[in-house]
């Protein structure tokens, strides 16, 4: 089971509510992702609303709510959403984005930091954002994220994890969990980021826009359970050459 | 300053484009500016499938299948300017109103109940009727209720445009109206928009000023839709580069009847729009495409999903006109009338969610 703070959850798909044809259509998929963390975008939101399209949608016995910080050009900004989130929503927990860039939508690590450090002494559980950088991701676990979110590759792109070197650096040096955001544009690319190790991945647009929104849902739930397994087996390990099933290697040398 | 060529400069890089130059500008990451030249070319307007498809597919990667939807809240018709084009020129005789306070905050009070939660103000250049006061005034009053004020007003200085940042105003439109110099001086007659410069600079000084968006715009029907294409896309490029951190837009204003007898100067048809709208597209993945109500129901209809991102709905252009629907006095008379909820339906019916709320007055609490 993936514990991130002191909650625990079977699913290692994340899910996102940005991006879908209709409210329905975004619940149904939510639905068949078997997702048990789903991420809000509180700018898109009304909180105080019960009608709200998207609230009213959501089971929040069923989810876990994960509001992010979507559109905060620095850190105070995103520290004002947080707060709002925690007095209107009453969570604590945070997906912390920082995005200074509208065009890229990549994370501002020093911005990042910062809100970080401030948000966890007010009390928050909060889940960086994060380009793939092992030392970034040190310094947020230094003051206290709850779990890193390195990008695969910039958001909405479908590209897949580009970031692979950093990311396995940094699975290998996690104290926390490290969920795979952003990027995953197909199962296969979520499930290879399981067999690298990660805790988790973050799928929203591949779901989102797909032809069938709802099997395709089913389809990354079945990679990122399929992925993990195969990381808890232990994956044998690539090589450039062809290797033998029974090696003979010469040791008559030995006496 | 962002420099932008002649337009028979531009009209000679797109006439020069072949069928070969639109195929590579389709399967390109991100085509450039000579990508973008060969998607307005004549060549491409017999590939308006193939176009369609690619901004199609581009846009719903990156924004989903969403529509974005405002209004426009007309607050005054005095204008101290002559333009050929407007209804609100100086020289027409139409009974002009600026909203008080009070006036004002009802037609965004009427909204509101409709369901709208992006409003655009807009006026006439008159700053001693309306001015950056009174802005600031009505910014500060109505902030906590929206998710996001824009404004579309005369250009100001980066010193007002961040006092009205500072009240709640989260972008500006301001639109050249056409990159043509020849034509911008012909038609705009007599007062201060007559100065082309200061127009083309004013998204630089929004940008300054901290705002969150800016939105340029060229008003077709004035001069070539597609060198008025690609001179937004240059436009665009360099606002890119100079300020990273400011979100753009575009819009696509047609030139429909208006007050007084001005007959557009260049024909763009529906066609013309919809392939200046896929190129612009293709060649910038993240900018946001607005069309308004200008357009008519069928076409909007048609559009949808295809590369706007953000639609007008239930728009009036009389000042008082939500209020007071047998108002006259419009800027230009509106191609769309259906309700907000009637807009709402037909995107829905597209595949498309309406979304009426993407932003939070929370952002820009600090100040």
């Amino acid at each position: 089971m993936l514990k991130i703070a002191d909650k625990t959850f079977r699913s290692r798909l994340f899910g996102g509510t940005g991006k879908f044809a209709s409210a329905q259509v975004m619940k149904d998929a939510l639905d068949a992702s078997g997702s048990e963390m789903i991420t809000v975008a509180l700018r898109r939101v009304d909180l105080t609303n019960p009608d709200d399209d998207i609230m009213a949608n959501l089971d929040r016995d069923k989810y876990w709510f994960l509001p992010n910080t979507s559109g905060a050009r620095d850190a105070q900004e995103a520290i004002r959403l947080a707060n709002l989130a925690r007095a209107v929503g009453n969570i604590n927990w945070l997906k912390l984005e920082v995005t200074p860039d509208p065009r890229t939508l990549l994370p501002d690590p020093i911005e990042t930091l910062k809100a970080t450090e401030l948000l966890v002494k007010d009390g928050f559980i909060v889940l960086p954002y994060m380009n793939a950088d092992p030392i970034l991701s040190l310094r947020l676990q230094d003051v206290g994220a709850a779990a890193v979110m390195p990008l695969g590759s910039p958001i909405g792109t479908n590209q897949g994890v580009l970031t692979r070197f950093q990311v396995e650096i940094i699975i290998d040096q996690a104290r926390v969990p490290v969920v795979v955001d952003a990027g995953l544009g197909a199962p296969s690319h979520a499930a290879a980021a399981m067999e690298m190790g990660a805790d988790a991945v973050l799928v929203n647009t591949a779901i989102a826009v797909a032809g069938d929104p709802i099997r395709m849902a089913r389809a990354f739930a079945q990679a990122v359970e399929a992925g993990r397994t195969a990381y808890e087996s232990g994956l044998g390990a690539q090589d450039k050459q062809a290797a033998a099933s029974s090696p003979e290697i010469g040791l008559d040398f030995l006496r | 300053m962002v420099i932008i060529p002649d337009f028979q400069q531009l009209n000679e890089r797109i006439a020069s484009c072949s069928k070969d130059d639109v195929n590579q500008a389709l399967q390109a990451e991100h085509p450039g500016i000579q990508g973008l030249a060969a998607l307005l070319s004549p060549v491409a307007s017999d590939m308006l499938p193939e176009l369609a498809r690619r901004s199609a597919e581009i846009t719903a990667r990156r924004f989903g299948r969403t529509i974005q939807l405002y209004a426009p809240v007309y607050l005054s018709s005095y204008c101290s300017n002559k333009c050929a084009y407007c209804g609100f020129s100086a020289e027409n005789k139409i009974e002009r109103r600026v909203l008080t306070m009070a006036e004002a905050e009802r037609e965004m009070d009427i909204l509101q109940e409709r369901g709208f939660n992006h409003v655009l103000l807009v006026s006439g250049e008159a700053p001693s009727k309306l001015g950056v006061d009174y802005l600031e005034e009505l910014a500060r009053r109505t902030r906590d209720r929206f998710a996001s004020i824009t404004i579309e007003v005369q250009p100001l200085s980066t010193e007002e445009y961040t006092r009205l940042f500072q009240a709640g105003i989260t972008g500006v439109a301001i639109y050249q109206e056409t990159y043509e110099r020849r034509v911008y001086d012909q038609v705009h007659l007599s007062g201060k928009k007559c100065d082309y410069d200061f127009r083309l600079e004013s998204p630089a000084r929004v940008a300054q000023a901290g705002m969150r968006e800016v939105g340029i715009g060229a008003l077709l029907g004035l001069a070539d839709w597609r060198c008025e294409g690609l001179a937004l896309g240059l436009h665009l490029a360099w606002l890119r580069k100079s300020f990273w951190r400011t979100g753009l837009t575009v819009s696509f204003p047609r030139l429909r009847p208006a007050e007084g007898d001005f007959q557009p100067l260049a024909v763009a048809s529906e066609k013309d729009l919809g392939q200046l709208l896929f190129a612009l597209r293709i060649y910038d993945h993240d900018v946001g495409l607005v069309l308004s109500t200008r357009e008519e129901e069928r076409f909007r209809n048609g559009m949808v999903g295809l590369g706007p991102t953000r639609y007008s709905a239930g728009s009036c252009t009389a000042p008082g006109g939500y209020t007071h629907p047998d108002f006259e006095g419009e800027q230009f008379s509106v191609g769309d009338h259906r309700s907000m909820a009637e807009v709402c339906a037909s995107i829905q019916a597209k595949g498309h969610d309406p979304v009426r709320k993407d932003w939070d007055s929370a952002f820009q609490k600090g100040f």
